[in-house]
């Protein structure tokens, strides 16, 4: 069974007909890349998976169960966790809380207890704690931890999208040009830490990105999106030499 | 982290010491008329105030939606611990503390009534919905039976008496108090960090699997609940109420204290909700221009200091003296090395 | 026949109620801010009126255009003066619902000082004769309101579609800072909304003196509140939604006050906001935006 599938699905803004009968498929601990020209619709497939939009038409799966029509927390629960285009951190509020919001629906106490400060208050804070410092180690960012969000440089704001991502123990995260704005060293960082996440979690990764040569070096699959439509899906290698993928990048 | 949890306990226990401290010096104050009756019905007062602007807060401040009919709230507070009170025919002593608890829930449910149709959508409908709620709420206690109309309620009894001065103000510093702690503790848990993540971006904290909707219409619910538990106090320290006094000016009048005190303060709100009942009292002669000194103050607060006076810093005793603690220590410190 | 004549009169009021939600929808179209000052730009409106024509004895041909240049005014400056700073900085949504609501407080609050609080009663400003089909009879006021309110919203309607400003409006209202790229200056622009929006009210004000001969400071509260609702049933942010909603509301009210009753109508307007918001949120014309993510 596939981890994630998506079969004709559809969506239509006014008219305006943003994506047609997209079929994808991702297999457990898979790195797939989503590649195509801008405005080709890539950010929105990520919207309709994560539920911020709700298709026209089509089906989507997360490990053979419908998730068509669902919160977007909803999603997130059932195990599909997203970064963004335009980075949307919770920028007033610590590095470490960024992640502890990640992990609220995995913490146990209730209101009432959270009201009270009773002891089982006292020990998931501590326990949460301790590990949204241990996500930070990851990209080595442990001693931001206690600094706002909005004072991180760019390159780390990102990185922080990604680890409040991971921190809602997701099967399979979407990661939306992780690497804009970053400069070659962290591009290279960032692709380590990729396949570092993706063994050290065995979750699958799918994500959409311009810089080729990341795209290229870590995805395992490629699927190609233009105007739309999926032009193109295969290995790296096969995308290359793709005439049709060639002429939607060249525009011609 | 050991350490963390020890210090902020201390930090617990020094705060508990002083509002202890202080209730029990007011008391006796009270107790010994050192503080008249006047005096006395103003500090209850700045305490049902407190109530009123610290769930606000809540709301306006941590949540980010703007609330204009906390009075709204209050009155329903106000006018169902009354009728408990007039109609049940048991002792005040035990029928008040009833009847605050039945204020806060019937304020609760007209909450979740206006809180879903509001809450469920993004923008800014809480505000305008609110806003509605406070005119309209007063429109249905005007013409209501057993509201007896604009006429009000009168005789409700109250807990103080000329022997003993002290009962209601009693009820209102303990549950202040209490508000302001669940206030400061529900802030600083896991739903409170969900709160904040919503004001901060809502589709980001949906996206991480947070119930947005629930959250919003859960602090909402509990700011409501807490304006209706302070006007039940309001009802019965006051006496005689009719629905002028809960209209929209008195909503204002808590958002102010909000913004200038700090939006997301808890101590800011403390601090503007006392001063802002004490200065007027002090200022009747110019009572006439207090809301538009109020309007001005908004606009200029707004457009130069949006985030309020304090913005989110919260006054910490306790901390204040760890640091004071800490300075001494040093100094001592360094003359023993420079003696040495 | 009782029945049509409420439905008339209903339209009456609700040509009121449609001038106004023109002003919010407008504003709300442009910088998604509910501006909750529009209400007492209303109250503004009416006391000039009162101010030309009662105090200094003034002919109406001189007051009606005056209040609405000063009304168009006053919504001008109050953007400058209190919404620029916030719209440029691109300040937090709250803020700017705070400033509203603060110049709100402030406007009833001066006049009130200024005026005093008790209501006071205008003359009559445009006197005719009750209009006769046949045996039906139909109150002057009732026909000039919707007459006029007709007229008003064909002319904004060339405004904004044939004219160059109207065309920047509605480009600033699709995406602003493309506007600001595409050479449009987006606080004119923001700026002439405000005083269409304003002379709007001005008219409204005028209609609303001629029908209801009394004004006081507070008048603009629960006026510009149903107006509100009016643009949230037409669907907030389109101009014959606010029309529509605001002429279905005067009749919903107007049957409100004839078949259930006179005291509780402000209660069942609020109720319909709550049961639009439920039901359709977008309103009827409105159309249900995503917001890019």
């Amino acid at each position: 069974m596939h981890l994630l599938l998506t079969k004709d699905l559809s969506i239509e803004f006014g008219g305006l007909q943003a994506l047609k009968d997209l079929h994808i498929e991702i297999n457990n601990r898979e790195i797939v890349g989503l590649i195509g020209p801008n405005g080709a619709g890539k950010t929105t497939v990520f919207n309709l998976l994560t539920g911020v939009y709700l298709p026209t038409s089509g089906a989507m799966r997360l490990e053979g169960n419908s998730i068509i029509g669902k919160k977007p927390f909803e999603i997130n629960r059932s195990g599909i966790a997203r970064t963004f285009q335009n980075i949307r951190l919770f920028k007033n509020m610590t590095v470490a809380d960024n992640i502890k919001v990640s992990m609220h629906q995995n913490m146990k106490y209730n209101t009432f207890s959270a009201m009270f400060r009773l002891p089982s208050y006292w020990k998931e804070e501590k326990k949460v704690d301790i590990k949204a410092r241990e996500f930070l180690e990851i990209f080595g960012m442990e001693d931001k931890a206690d600094q706002l969000a909005c004072n991180l440089p760019y390159g780390q704001q990102r990185k922080l999208e990604i680890l409040r991502a991971l921190a809602t123990k997701p099967k399979i995260l979407l990661l939306d040009e992780p690497a804009a704005g970053m400069n070659p060293t962290e591009t290279q960082e960032l692709m380590e830490v990729i396949r570092r996440i993706r063994d050290q979690f065995n979750i699958a990764i799918l994500l959409i990105e311009h810089d080729m040569s990341l795209v290229m070096n870590i995805c395992e699959r490629l699927y190609v999106l233009d105007y739309g439509h999926l032009i193109a899906q295969g290995t790296p290698e096969e995308i290359r030499t793709n005439p049709q993928v060639i002429s939607a990048y060249l525009g011609s | 982290m050991g350490y963390l949890k020890k210090k902020t306990g201390v930090y617990y226990l020094i705060n508990a010491v002083l509002v202890f401290l202080l209730f029990f010096v007011l008391l006796n104050l009270i107790n010994n008329r050192i503080i008249n009756r006047t005096s006395t019905q103003i500090l209850t007062l700045i305490c049902i105030n407190i109530i009123l602007a610290v769930s606000l807060n809540l709301v306006t401040g941590v949540l980010g939606q703007l609330v204009l009919g906390h009075a709204g709230f209050m009155l329903v507070g106000a006018y169902t611990s009354a009728l408990f009170t007039m109609n049940i025919g048991l002792d005040l002593k035990i029928a008040f503390p009833i009847s605050l608890v039945l204020a806060g829930l019937m304020a609760a449910v007209f909450g979740v009534i206006i809180g879903i149709p509001a809450l469920r959508l993004k923008g800014d409908y809480l505000a305008i919905i609110t806003l509605g709620f406070g005119e309209i709420i007063r429109v249905i206690a005007n013409n209501l039976k057993i509201t007896n109309g604009a006429m009000g309620l009168s005789g409700i009894k109250s807990l103080s008496t000329t022997k003993n001065p002290s009962p209601m103000f009693i009820y209102a510093y303990a549950l202040a108090a209490l508000t302001v702690f669940l206030m400061f503790t529900f802030g600083r848990s896991r739903h409170g960090r969900a709160v904040i993540a919503i004001r901060e971006d809502e589709i980001a904290a949906e996206s991480m699997g947070i119930n947005t909707t629930y959250y919003k219409l859960f602090t909402f619910v509990l700011a409501a609940f807490f304006a209706g538990v302070a006007g039940g106090v309001f009802a019965h320290q006051i006496g005689v109420i009719d629905p002028s006094k809960f209209d929209f000016n008195r909503s204002v009048e808590i958002l102010i204290m909000v913004v200038l005190g700090g939006m997301g303060s808890i101590t800011g709100s403390v601090i503007s909700a006392t001063v802002l009942t004490w200065l007027p009292e002090q200022l009747r002669e110019f009572s006439k221009y207090r809301l538009l000194v109020y309007s001005i103050i908004l606009i200029l607060v707004m457009l130069f200091k949006p985030s309020g006076l304090l913005g989110r810093y919260e006054i910490s005793i306790p901390k204040f003296l760890d640091k004071l603690f800490a300075r001494i220590t040093k100094k001592t410190a360094k003359t023993k090395t420079g003696g040495a | 026949m009782d029945f049509f004549n409420h439905i008339i009169n209903g339209l009456g009021l609700g040509s009121i109620y449609a001038l106004v939600a023109l002003g919010y929808t407008m504003v709300y179209g442009i910088v998604k801010l509910i501006n909750f000052a529009h209400g007492d730009i209303i109250m503004v409106g009416g006391y000039m009126v009162y101010l030309i024509m009662v105090k200094w004895g003034l002919p109406i041909w001189l007051a009606v255009p005056a209040s609405i240049v000063i009304c168009a005014f006053t919504g001008m400056l109050v953007e400058r003066v209190a919404y620029r700073r916030l719209l440029v900085h691109n300040a937090a949504r709250i803020s700017l619902l705070i400033t509203a609501m603060g110049v709100s407080i402030f406007l009833q609050n001066a006049f009130m000082l200024i005026f005093g609080t008790d209501p006071k009663l205008m003359p009559p400003l445009f006197q005719a004769e009750p209009f006769k089909l046949g045996s039906f009879e139909l109150a002057s006021t009732t026909v000039i309101n919707i007459v006029v309110s007709v007229i008003m919203m064909i002319g904004l309607n060339l405004l904004v579609n044939k004219t160059k400003i109207g065309k920047a409006m509605i480009a600033t209202s699709e995406d602003s800072s493309a506007a600001k790229l595409m050479g449009i200056n987006t606080n004119r622009v923001i700026s002439f909304t405000f005083a269409i929006g304003s002379a709007l009210a001005a008219v409204a004000a005028l209609l609303y003196c001629n029908t209801y001969p009394q004004i006081k400071p507070s008048m603009g509260n629960l006026l510009g509140l149903k107006a509100f609702v009016a643009a949230v049933f037409g669907g907030i942010g389109s101009i014959p939604g606010a029309m529509l909603g605001g002429y279905l509301l005067g009749v919903i009210e107007s049957l409100t006050k004839a078949y259930v009753s006179t005291t509780l109508t402000d209660a069942v307007v609020f109720g319909i906001l709550i049961i639009i918001l439920l039901v359709k949120p977008a309103g009827i014309l409105g159309k249900n935006r995503k917001e890019k993510v």
